[in-house]
């Protein structure tokens, strides 16, 4: 048995001949359990392996397994049992009239029956803090909370993996705050894969591993910790590290030499502090 | 073009129960040729309160004076379409009202609109293009065959090529990725100082705000919260959480960093190389000192 | 004036006309619509508007409210009435005016179209504003499931209708903003010739299309992630059942309708 959950073998997709590849020549894998960020700029191809993964296109080259099984034609329904995606925009993927009906939409077409049903709107709206809000239209909701919906909903199928295309990217800070709080929680009680697809770095530091985009090729593969110090080369490909990874690099610049590349606030204070007291 | 409001209200639906005070006696001045950021959470009124400047609403109380123009309550304002020329407004995700065949027939709509000659815009649309960095070869495309990014670009020329002396923008660069929000915000930085431009900049980001204001406005449930250059609101670390809003990153940071080691470090506008020196400098001097 | 026409509002109140089956709402409705033809006589009229009348005082809302939300109506039941009095030439002359003879059967005649009218507008506005869309269309594919047998796509209509619903409010707030937008680019959609105010619709329309396709597309691709492949093997969350409230609404109604056969002639 495989225990890579996810499989990109020499992957290559464009949308027609005439045009350039979207992806070239691609292989990674994702392990059980396994936070995986993929990042790039707008274009990088990230938001096509998303897409790729559960079968809503397919390569023209190379193979895709999840969780052992070919994604294909054929097998295209059984991979989207095991994937939940969460898109981009909170209004174009909210297909129910209210919360209630919204996260029973992927139940229904499982033809999950209606008592079991319930229980898991409930157990799922709770996990993203939206019972209060059950009844409501998709219209009288923020951003942030039909985001947090759009993530019930996808728990509520109890898939194996839940990809987050972006999902932050139409969000104001408090909305964004949501749902990374919201994410980091459900990784946190659940078993399952996670594959997060953003541009902004701010969001990737709980992650495992980091996949870095590029003109549709992997630039990198590393851990965030790792990536933060590649300022320079982040910064050709369009990308922009957070403010204290950039005060960290500054600061080694000019020989104020930390033992390892912070990632928060705290990391580079207690950095600083040890420095201090060690001279 | 100076700009005030002198408490100004603004109620949507009046006297039905869906009734909603949108702003509560807002009153400031804005100098002419001044780089404006009004920041506050979703529903605080920004939206509502920037519609107000090409008279897109009028104020249910109160007036506003921009240039010559004014607007009140209950009186047509006369010549609101030279208003509407003079004050451009970007608005958020403006790529969604491009819907001209071509990229040029799209770019010069506006002052088309505003009864300028055909002549005269042959000449503005190469300006507007090199100031949003779009080559003049995609012209003649349709500006659907663009990325969004490119998109965004057009619709921007679209409001520059009115040639406005107030700049109004909606968070420019919602959805874009780092390098293309850097761009597009040093774009509008640039064209500020070049062409003296009154510009109002509504935005989520209080690193824009810093980075990019001289003066900054909060705006909180409709209310005027808070008023001062960037360097003197973004420090006030208490009544900032008090409305639920982040200081930039580099002042929590100096903040942080003063209340941990004892050591006065202040914020007066250094880049981060010069924070990075600052801190190297205090921390072996306090070594010396120790030793 | 589009404000204050209630068709098709909904009002949420806590009565039992709210907490009815949709579709006992929309078969009584139904049957309402065809036996009003039947009453021929003040006695069976009468009777029939109190069924009308009560049925909205059941229903908690305010009749004033009703009544205000039906003032468009108003004008074309008058219109509807004044028409018969002209065209009608029945029974004896009564009087004339600006030399046209009003016979007695105009009025009778006109008084009963009038208030038939009346009556179907003010019953079917009782079935929009104590059912939300959403359960009109449950109800709707409910009623229609039999239709399946002929291969009438049913699921897919349903679907598609409170889609359709769904995207209301949002496509509202879309054509605000970007006429707003467009107004800021110098188009001017409240004055001016007709002829310049249709040609101001057109930086309008053409946004919102793209945009609306760009959303149908996104929410098809979403659908699809989600795991629809079209009405086979779908269970429901929205659940309809007939309880005994239903019951006691079919048993009134039949003893209205046993009634108005007793009291025509």
């Amino acid at each position: 048995m495989n225990s890579d959950q996810v499989e990109f073998r020499n992957v290559s997709f464009r949308y027609n001949d005439e045009q350039p590849w979207v992806l070239n020549n691609v292989s990674f894998s994702i392990k059980s359990d396994e936070w995986v960020a993929i990042i790039g700029h707008n274009g990088s191809g990230k938001s096509t392996i998303a897409k790729l993964i559960n079968g809503l296109i397919f390569p023209d080259q190379g193979e895709i397994f999840v969780n052992g099984i070919k994604v294909t034609a054929d097998t295209v329904w059984d991979v989207r049992k095991q994937v939940g995606m969460v898109f981009q925009n909170p209004d174009n993927q909210f297909v129910g009239t209210t919360v209630k009906d919204d996260v029973a939409f992927g139940l229904e077409n499982r033809g999950v029956e209606r008592s079991e049903m319930i229980k898991r709107i409930n157990a799922s709206l709770a996990a993203v803090r939206m019972s209060d809000y059950i009844m409501h239209e998709p219209h009288r909701l923020s951003g942030g909370q039909k985001q947090r919906v759009a993530i019930a909903g996808v728990l509520a199928v109890q898939p194996h993996l839940i990809i987050l295309d972006e999902a932050t990217a139409m969000l104001d800070p408090k909305g964004r705050t949501e749902i990374l709080t919201t994410v980091y929680d459900v990784k946190q009680n659940h078993q399952l894969n996670l594959i997060t697809i953003t541009h902004d770095l701010n969001e990737i530091i709980h992650a495992d591993r980091v996949i870095v985009m590029n003109n549709g090729e992997i630039w990198t593969e590393t851990s965030p910790r790792a990536l933060f110090m590649e300022e320079e080369g982040l910064r050709e490909i369009g990308l922009d590290i957070p403010f204290i990874a950039k005060l960290a690099n500054e600061l080694n610049k000019q020989s104020l030499t930390l033992t390892k590349q912070p990632i928060n606030q705290k990391e580079l204070l207690d950095e600083l502090w040890t420095f201090h007291l060690n001279k | 073009m100076d700009i005030s409001f002198k408490q100004v209200s603004y109620i949507y639906q009046p006297n039905s129960p869906f009734e909603h005070q949108a702003l509560k006696e807002i009153d400031f001045s804005i100098k002419s040729g001044t780089f404006v950021a009004i920041v506050g959470h979703t529903g605080s009124g920004k939206s509502t309160l920037i519609q107000h400047l090409n008279g897109l609403i009028r104020p249910t109380k109160g007036e506003i004076n921009i240039g010559d123009f004014t607007l009140k309550a209950n009186e047509k304002t006369a010549n609101i379409k030279d208003l509407r020329r003079q004050v451009g407004v970007v608005f958020q995700y403006p790529e969604h009202q491009l819907f001209e065949e071509t990229i040029e027939k799209d770019i010069g709509f506006g002052p088309k609109n505003f009864g300028v000659s055909d002549e005269e815009i042959k000449q503005r649309i190469p300006q507007v293009l090199e100031a949003v960095n779009l080559s003049p070869e995609l012209l003649s495309r349709s500006p659907f065959d663009l990325s969004g990014g490119q998109m965004r670009r057009v619709a921007i020329a679209g409001v520059l090529a009115m040639e406005p002396r107030v700049l109004v923008l909606d968070e420019p660069t919602a959805g874009l990725d780092p390098k293309g929000q850097q761009e597009i915000m040093d774009m509008f930085k640039e064209l500020h100082t070049r062409k003296q431009l009154t510009t109002i900049l509504v935005t989520h980001s209080m690193e824009d705000a810093l980075k990019y204001a001289d003066y900054v406005i909060i705006l909180d449930h409709g209310q005027k919260y808070m008023e001062g250059t960037p360097a003197e609101v973004f420090v006030q670390k208490e009544a900032l959480q008090r409305v639920q809003l982040d200081m930039p990153e580099i002042i929590q940071f100096i903040q942080s960093f003063e209340q941990r080691f004892g050591l006065t470090l202040r914020y007066k506008g250094q880049s981060i190389e010069g924070l990075a020196q600052e801190i190297n400098q205090l921390l072996k001097e306090e070594v010396r000192a120790d030793g | 004036m589009a404000n204050s026409l209630i068709i098709g509002q909904y009002v949420p109140t806590d009565s039992l006309v709210h907490r009815l089956d949709p579709r006992t709402k929309i078969i009584i409705i139904f049957l309402f619509v065809i036996f009003i033809f039947f009453a021929n006589n003040a006695l069976s009229y009468g009777w029939l508007a109190l069924f009308a009348v009560a049925s909205a005082l059941a229903t908690k809302i305010k009749l004033k409210f009703i009544a205000r939300g039906l003032t468009p109506v108003w004008f074309l039941i008058i219109f509807t009435f004044i028409l018969h009095l002209f065209v009608t030439r029945e029974g004896p002359v009564l009087f004339e005016i600006i030399g046209l003879p009003i016979y007695s059967g105009a009025i009778i005649q006109g008084f009963a179209i009038s208030l038939r009218f009346f009556l179907l507008i003010l019953v079917t506005s009782l079935m929009t504003l104590t059912t939300t869309p959403i359960e009109i269309t449950d109800a709707i594919e409910s009623l229609l499931h039999p239709l399946k047998k002929i291969k009438f796509p049913v699921h897919e209509l349903a679907l598609m209708m409170s889609i359709s619903l769904r995207f209301i409010p949002t496509l509202m707030q879309e054509t605000e903003k970007i006429s707003k937008a467009q107004a800021s680019r110098g188009v001017d959609f409240k004055t001016g010739p007709i002829k310049d105010r249709i040609h101001a619709v057109v930086p309008l329309l053409v946004p919102l299309f793209v945009s609306a396709f760009k959303r149908a597309e996104e929410l098809a691709m979403a659908m699809e992630a989600r795991g629809y492949q079209g009405g086979e093997g779908r269970t429901k969350l929205r659940e309809l059942t007939i309880a005994k409230l239903d019951w006691i609404a079919f048993l009134s109604f039949s003893c209205v309708l046993i009634g108005l056969f007793l009291l025509r002639q």
